[in-house]
């Protein structure tokens, strides 16, 4: 079976999982929510308080979802050694990756753009004027995320201590992609908005250079 | 229970060694296994059976050694070290594999996980054969169920009948009548029985004297990762899997 065909039966099966328990979305947008209103209510930021940090306040908010969702990603393949038998049926073993990674981006998406119409009001920030922008800098950030998060994922799922093992190597490797969206993000939330092209160009390199890693890689990254 | 298609293929096991850190797993383990073999593993707890198992379903890569699909016509196509990718990839393509844990997923219905593998493994007529191997577990009725709601027994027919979708040559089995009550034991042994008398090749790790203990025309015993008896003999056979954990 070819690549393209696995990761479609693959992220269908991610998909229906997730849709059915709701475990991963239940637990990030309740996390990003609760992160927005409390920031939101305890500093009262001003119209440009909320354009200078509200992007970073935004973005690390998306991060440490995402080491929240990221971390069963790997983990509950391993109750029933379901990971056993992906590894048994598909002919390319980055076709499991490419179907978590893709769900995972999806996921994340799903929850940023659900709260981003509250952001926008708590924060009273527009965002209507940039939205094609902003929705193409949550897809790069959130591509590069999962990415890097769902090989991480699977490192750490056969270690021990492995709760504590993906958000010690997660979040230092997703410095420079939290740096380059928020810089992104702040310019199109200025009064005048721009595109801050070089950080575009900066997310888009780390997709494509984790993404063909994880290719190279990753077939060792799932072996016993 | 199926027409069978496939060549019938043996396992070649040459100086296989695993080791976890310091701890030797498996020690230098050298036998074969003829095409159409049925081949019981016994031992205790620890003795090295399930880490021989997937070694041979291509799921652990041993420290060292080399492991070969004879087919019975004598050939060994792929002589590769176990690690090259040809290998691995003729064990998968050749294997069906039942491990301890049941490998299918509790939030999918029965039909739902079977449709998933036998799509991954390009089955042919998915949907048919999933229908026609969740008739003969006796799951039928109950395809549009979660498998989290079903019993450890039940588990473990939809285990197998995943192990069963791609007409697999070589069938490997860890313990395969964990959670079966006596109906389900006699349906596994009548379903290896055809097997075997097909043609596959059977690798099973067992505990004890069982109805399917019964079908092995061979039994080989490890104790701490080596192979301490290895008989053809049905009167020795029958004594090494009763007193295997003795």
């Amino acid at each position: 079976m070819s690549l393209l065909s696995s990761t479609t039966v693959l992220l269908g099966k991610e998909l229906r999982t997730e849709f059915r328990s709701r475990e991963l979305l239940t637990t990030t947008v309740v996390f990003i929510l609760m992160v927005i209103v409390l920031f939101s209510f305890t500093f009262d930021p001003t119209y440009s308080d909320s354009r200078r940090f509200g992007p970073g306040l935004l973005w690390l908010a998306f991060l440490f979802a995402a080491s929240l969702m990221l971390q069963p990603c790997f983990l509950r393949e391993q109750n029933n050694d379901t990971l056993s038998a992906l590894r048994l049926s598909v002919s390319d073993p980055f076709a499991i990756f490419l179907a978590k990674l893709i769900a995972n981006t999806l996921f994340l998406l799903f929850t940023e753009v659900l709260m981003l119409p509250v952001f926008a009001v708590l924060y009273n920030v527009p965002v209507l004027r940039v939205l094609g922008q902003l929705l193409l800098v949550f897809f790069l950030g959130s591509l590069g995320v999962s990415i890097a998060g769902t090989a991480l994922s699977a490192i750490s799922a056969q270690a021990r201590m492995r709760e504590l093992l993906l958000p010690l190597l997660l979040l230092p490797l997703l410095t420079p992609v939290l740096v380059s969206s928020t810089q992104v993000t702040i310019g199109l939330l200025d009064a005048s908005p721009y595109v801050e092209w070089k950080g575009i160009g900066f997310l888009v390199a780390f997709d494509v250079v984790f993404l063909t890693l994880l290719w190279l890689l990753g077939e060792y990254l799932l072996e016993e | 229970m199926t027409s069978r298609g496939f060549s019938p293929t043996g396992i070649r096991f040459e100086n296989i060694e695993k080791r976890y850190g310091g701890l030797a797993a498996l020690r230098r383990v050298r036998f074969e296994i003829a095409p159409g073999e049925c081949v019981a593993l016994a031992g205790r707890n620890g003795s090295g059976k399930t880490t021989l198992l997937r070694i041979a379903a291509g799921l652990v890569r041993p420290s060292s050694g080399e492991l070969t699909f004879p087919s019975a016509t004598g050939a060994v196509p792929g002589a590769a070290s176990h690690g090259a990718k040809t290998e691995a990839v003729r064990a998968k393509n050749s294997a069906g594999f039942v491990a301890h844990a049941t490998m299918v997923y509790d939030e999918l219905t029965a039909e739902e996980n079977l449709l998933l593998f036998a799509r991954l493994q390009g089955t042919h007529n998915a949907a048919e054969r999933v229908n026609k191997l969740l008739y003969e577990v006796g799951l039928y009725d109950r395809r549009s169920s979660l498998v989290r709601t079903f019993s450890r027994g039940m588990r473990q027919r939809v285990a197998i009948a995943r192990a069963l979708l791609h007409e697999p040559s070589i069938l490997l089995l860890d313990e395969p009548s964990t959670g079966l009550d006596p109906q389900g034991v006699g349906w596994l042994a009548t379903t290896l029985r055809e097997l075997r008398d097909t043609g596959c090749t059977i690798l099973m790790s067992l505990h004890g004297e069982s109805e399917i203990s019964m079908l092995a025309t061979r039994a080989i015993r490890l104790d701490a990762g080596l192979i301490v008896a290895d008989t053809h003999s049905g009167a020795e056979v029958r004594s090494i899997l009763t007193f295997a954990d003795a």
